[in-house]
């Protein structure tokens, strides 16, 4: 099982506490788990990424394994920390505006 | 005894405020979507039960919500949680995407603040208009300027692509608040008669449902555009009519308080007496269809009331005459702002009138106006206020 957590609005929304858990198929990238994020939790559908560029929306972040994963390639298999589910995928509001 | 049930949305939540048909005391209800800015909520004339929310944010974008009991409980309409791992959502109520099909006449750029042309690019819902007579259409008025529909109760959103494409789209420029559509209008008389005004292009008229559009602003005349009569460019801040005479429009501009007899057709000054025409709201008597509301705002670059009095203009008349209504609001230092949604009217006898500001203050009147007092006075910023009159 994938571990994702979400930025608190969003957890809101997704009406699930800090931490949610999500079957993933391999690959495990940053593409394929929000996919199965947002299957699972439609209304998420574009507050992380752009309906239809699916571009990451500008004041989210991704980090894993206390790396920043924001700018890598979606497609770029996550690490194997993420994958066994020992280390969780972290979803950030950038701390910006007022 | 009849009830009243005002709708607010804040730069930092929702909240209900309710009363009996005195409007002497009053219940708050809130925050609903704490810490989210709720551009506007809307109740259906059909069903007031049925109230329609924009929920949106920088970090996290647009959202639509939807109560079936008056706003108790709200759901993101085909949001909810997915049963089945894997299955794709039925709806996708935040998903507004421009038209672009060859029938759409789609546009892809508008004016920018340099004179270049700029791609229409989404932001957020202003305004939600839900239909007199279904309660699962509504219209949506967007930013970067365009009018959505829904007719699945806010499942999914088409936009109406004729607006854009009918030909002035590319002279259409942002105001200070962005290029906004604003005010969505809709004729109880004639379903297929729709207004609606952006900000900075003007007002427009279809006449057959939404699929053509007109320019609407003969008459108009703004000195801080090239040409000051055009026929786009115009910075309307909003436009109010009484369902019961649906010819008959209201308009505060940047500068200048208008109205039409002739759906839009031609417009007159009616700014009269007051003591600047710069402001955001106007809004019509429920059952005095001559009886017209603004708040005059110093100027464009001072967002608050000359010398620091709070005062709501009322027109009898129907414009040119204005008294000064101000008891029980602030007349001195008081330097908020009335933002463009944010006054409504009941439809209770007296009429009630009521507006939020920028300060926080949701302001009620039960006596068309002769006399006012704040139902809430902390709120964040309020964004909008909405009255729905409940049996």
């Amino acid at each position: 099982m994938i571990r994702v957590v979400l930025p608190q609005h969003l957890r809101t929304m997704a009406k699930v506490g800090y931490e949610l858990e999500l079957e993933v198929a391999a690959p495990v990238t940053q593409r394929s788990v929000l996919d199965a994020l947002e299957a699972r939790f439609p209304v998420l559908r574009g507050t992380i990424r752009d309906h239809v560029t699916q571009q990451r929306r500008p004041f989210l972040r991704f980090f894993a394994c206390e790396e920043d994963w924001s700018l890598e390639s979606p497609d770029a298999p996550l690490p194997e920390a993420v994958v066994s589910g020992k280390e969780p995928f972290y979803i950030i509001g950038a701390i910006a505006g007022g | 005894m009849s009830k009243v049930r005002v709708l607010v949305g804040t730069r930092k939540g929702a909240f209900i405020l309710t009363a009996d048909g005195k409007r002497e005391k009053w219940e708050v209800n809130g925050p609903l979507f704490a810490g989210w800015e709720m551009y506007h909520l809307k109740g259906s004339p059909a069903d007031p039960n049925r109230i329609y929310a924009s929920q949106t944010s920088g970090w996290f974008g647009q959202v639509i919500q939807r109560s079936n009991d008056g706003g108790k409980t709200w759901d993101a309409p085909g949001g909810g949680v997915t049963a089945v791992p894997g299955q794709m959502p039925k709806g996708e109520s935040n998903k507004f995407v421009y038209d672009t099909s060859p029938s759409g006449k789609p546009l892809t750029t508008h004016q920018w603040y340099d004179g270049t042309q700029h791609p229409w690019e989404f932001k957020r819902v202003w305004h939600l208009e839900p239909s007199y007579t279904d309660p699962d259409m509504v219209y949506a008025g967007v930013e970067d300027a365009a009018l959505f529909r829904s007719t699945d109760g806010a499942h999914s959103w088409q936009e109406l692509p004729g607006l854009r494409g009918h030909g002035t789209g590319p002279k259409w420029q942002p105001g200070a608040g962005g290029m906004c559509l604003h005010t969505v209008i809709l004729d109880k008389k004639d379903p297929k008669r729709i207004y609606i005004a952006i900000s900075a292009a003007g007002a427009f008229r279809s006449d057959d449902g939404g699929k053509s559009w007109k320019p609407i602003n003969q008459g108009l005349r703004s000195q801080y555009i090239p040409d000051p009569k055009a026929e786009i460019g115009h910075c309307v801040h909003h436009v109010a009519m009484n369902p019961s005479r649906p010819n008959v429009l209201f308009m505060q501009k940047h500068w200048d308080v208008m109205r039409s007899d002739d759906a839009g057709d031609n417009w007159k000054e009616i700014s009269g007496n007051l003591p600047t025409d710069f402001g955001f709201v106007i809004d019509v008597h429920a059952h005095e269809p001559e009886t017209i509301y603004v708040v005059p705002i110093k100027s464009d670059s001072e967002h608050y009331p000359p010398e620091g009095k709070l005062r709501v203009y009322r027109s009898r008349s129907g414009g040119n005459e204005w008294e000064a209504l101000t008891k029980g609001l602030p007349q001195s230092n008081c330097y908020v702002n009335v933002l463009r949604d944010a006054m409504a009217v009941d439809s209770l006898d007296k009429c009630g009138i009521y507006f939020g500001t920028t300060g926080g203050q949701v302001y009620a009147s039960a006596d068309a106006g002769d006399s006012w007092a704040p139902i809430v006075r902390d709120l964040p910023a309020v964004l909008s206020v909405e009255v729905q009159t409940l049996p």
